[in-house]
């Protein structure tokens, strides 16, 4: 994200900051001093309501199959029968299966892209930075429309294809940013003295320059993951009749929702959740 | 922003070495440089072709012919979608810069130990599906649900008064979806922030508040206008809000775009509307760069 825009270098030394904690109007004790804590906490508050929500109502004993806005009591039989509805298993296994291939593949073309783009200078760099760039900033529904328009003169037809090589296109893009921002983190120095020690430069890269670059690759891969399981806009002109589960409850929120959604949702939010603390905990052993 | 090493040390290699990094780099590039090409590159060429063509499903397809009057249709007939897909992306734009603003700052200032947990807390609606986040929003703002039921309980609002279909349900859908977008930049330009130029502040005797208004606010620049970009952009092409949180008197144009390709199949007129949005979006944001460019320069002038 921070790509988009380069803030302008600040051309003060910041020790200053690391001698003394600076007083700076930290002293004065006015009940004002409350506001911007609370105000901070409730907008997080804002933020987690709708999962919260989610979480709470597949929880929800409704007396028919759809969801209410009232709460009616405490169940737990749709999670007792979480795989009873075999479209939304299909939809969920398609999602699943397609973030999976479509992060697969765009983790090594966008890696080949971040390196080249981190620490090489040729021709061309500028129009292949627009694009990346471009792929990025243009709104989804552009992209959406666009793809469609050539799947559609060119009779490909729509289904599983055309939404692995969509979600491809628009992950690369993210995992080239991930994987640039950390090859120029890294010391260029440690590879050139891996090559002054005789290292052939394929083994310099792959035993220096890949261990360093990996948690950006890691990271541009759960990125990948992430945006093709959630995609909406974009699965949804390339799909023609295959359902992801977005597009299933998409579709669902016509007619009214099942709790299962809420079921899948929760789940999914759980090993989500369960990834990320469990990769943030192996970053903190890795630093120390 | 990290510098590359690159630069200096290149030039004293030899000639053969130069010539080999230079096959390397584009061997690098040519798999996902190509990728990018075909799947970005090309269909917006074919989509042009397509604003081009004229014809009907029913009548034997389409077929071009400069038929220019596709951009009149989508221009005129539509205009209305236009202009309502503008002032909605500009007010959530306002709003979450507004709402995301005070809490990046805090973060960024006072946050303490604090910061990778709030920071956390700020990306965790990433983890549920977008689409079922904005559903939820439609329980929780129901016209007799927990929140305005409640409200109209104990007699704060009318009880004929709703949310949902009307324009505060659709705001109020892109804020809350756009929100982290724009608190992460946010947050980054504060921090960036060097405290000791606010104490210089204070040293000359500055108020709190021209403190933040000749200081923080202005060095918070770059922030704000990523925020505002990443907002504004996406959210004057976005359809979900507005077709499961609005009714038949708040669509975007998002949604007569998915209207047009996917139910009526109109593809010619479907795609002289994306393309109308995509170059309006790029002029604007240039024009807009450009407005905020020049000004982030002279703040840059100004600090040295």
């Amino acid at each position: 994200m921070s790509t988009v825009v380069t803030p302008p270098p600040i051309h003060v030394p910041t020790e200053s900051r690391a001698t003394e904690p600076a007083p700076l109007r930290a002293k004065r004790k006015r009940p004002s001093r409350f506001v911007l804590p609370v105000y901070t906490a409730l907008l997080m508050l804002y933020l987690v309501s709708p999962i919260l929500m989610m979480i709470l109502y597949g929880f929800n004993d409704i007396p028919g199959e759809r969801q209410t806005p009232r709460f009616w009591g405490f169940t737990l039989d749709w999670y007792r029968n979480v795989f009873s509805d075999p479209s939304l298993n299909q939809a969920v296994r398609n999602s699943v299966m397609i973030a999976i291939v479509a992060a697969a593949i765009a983790t090594p073309l966008g890696t080949t892209l971040g390196l080249a783009l981190g620490r090489y200078g040729f021709r061309g760099k500028a129009a292949v930075s627009f694009l990346i760039f471009m792929g990025i900033a243009i709104p989804e529904i552009v992209l959406g429309s666009s793809l469609l328009s050539m799947y559609v003169q060119i009779r490909t037809g729509l289904g599983i294809h055309t939404i692995l090589l969509s979600h491809i296109a628009f992950n690369t893009p993210f995992v080239a940013v991930v994987v640039r921002a950390r090859v120029q983190g890294m010391d260029r120095a440690l590879e050139d003295a891996a090559q002054d020690l005789f290292a052939s430069p394929l083994m310099a890269f792959y035993k220096v320059t890949l261990p360093i670059i990996l948690p950006g690759i890691v990271s541009g891969f759960m990125l990948a993951f992430v945006l093709s399981l959630d995609d909406f806009v974009i699965t949804n002109f390339v799909s023609g009749q295959v359902q992801t589960f977005p597009i299933w409850v998409y579709g669902a929120t016509k007619v009214g929702l099942p709790p299962l959604v809420n079921v899948f949702g929760t789940l999914l939010f759980a090993a989500g959740l369960l990834l990320a603390l469990l990769s943030a905990v192996s970053q903190r052993k890795e630093a120390t | 922003m990290a510098t590359t090493v690159v630069g200096s040390r290149r030039r004293t290699r030899p000639h053969g070495i130069e010539a080999r990094r230079r096959r390397v780099a584009y061997g690098l590039l040519t798999p996902g440089g190509l990728w990018l090409g075909i799947f970005f590159l090309v269909p917006v060429v074919i989509m042009a072709y397509t604003s081009l063509k004229s014809g009907g499903v029913l009548s034997g397809g389409f077929t071009f012919s400069w038929e220019f009057e596709n951009y009149v249709t989508a221009l005129s007939s539509r205009q209305e979608y236009f202009l309502r897909s503008l002032v909605y992306a500009a007010t959530t734009t306002i709003g979450t810069v507004a709402l995301a603003y005070p809490a990046a700052y805090w973060i960024a200032f006072r946050g303490g130990r604090w910061k990778p947990t709030l920071l956390f807390m700020i990306l965790l609606p990433y983890f549920v599906s977008f689409v079922i986040r904005t559903v939820q929003w439609k329980f929780i703002l129901a016209d007799n649900g927990v929140l305005l039921g409640t409200l109209k309980d104990i007699g704060v609002m009318p009880d004929d008064f709703k949310v949902l279909s009307t324009w505060m349900g659709v705001i109020g859908g892109l804020v809350y979806n756009y929100l982290p977008f724009a608190a992460l930049p946010l947050y980054v330009a504060l921090e960036r922030i060097d405290e000791s130029l606010i104490e210089g502040a204070y040293d000359l005797y500055a108020k709190p508040v021209q403190a933040f208004t000749k200081v923080i606010f202005p060095l918070s620049m770059p922030g704000v206008f990523a925020a505002t970009l990443l907002t504004f952009v996406p959210a004057t092409g976005d359809y979900v809000e507005a077709e499961i949180l609005g009714g038949p008197t708040t669509k975007m144009i998002g949604n007569i775009i998915q209207d047009e390709y996917l139910v009526q199949a109109r593809y010619p007129v479907a795609a002289a509307l994306a393309m109308v949005l995509m170059f309006g979006m790029v002029i604007l944001t240039s024009l807009y760069a450009k407005f905020i460019g020049t000004e982030d320069e002279t703040l840059a002038a100004a600090r040295l």
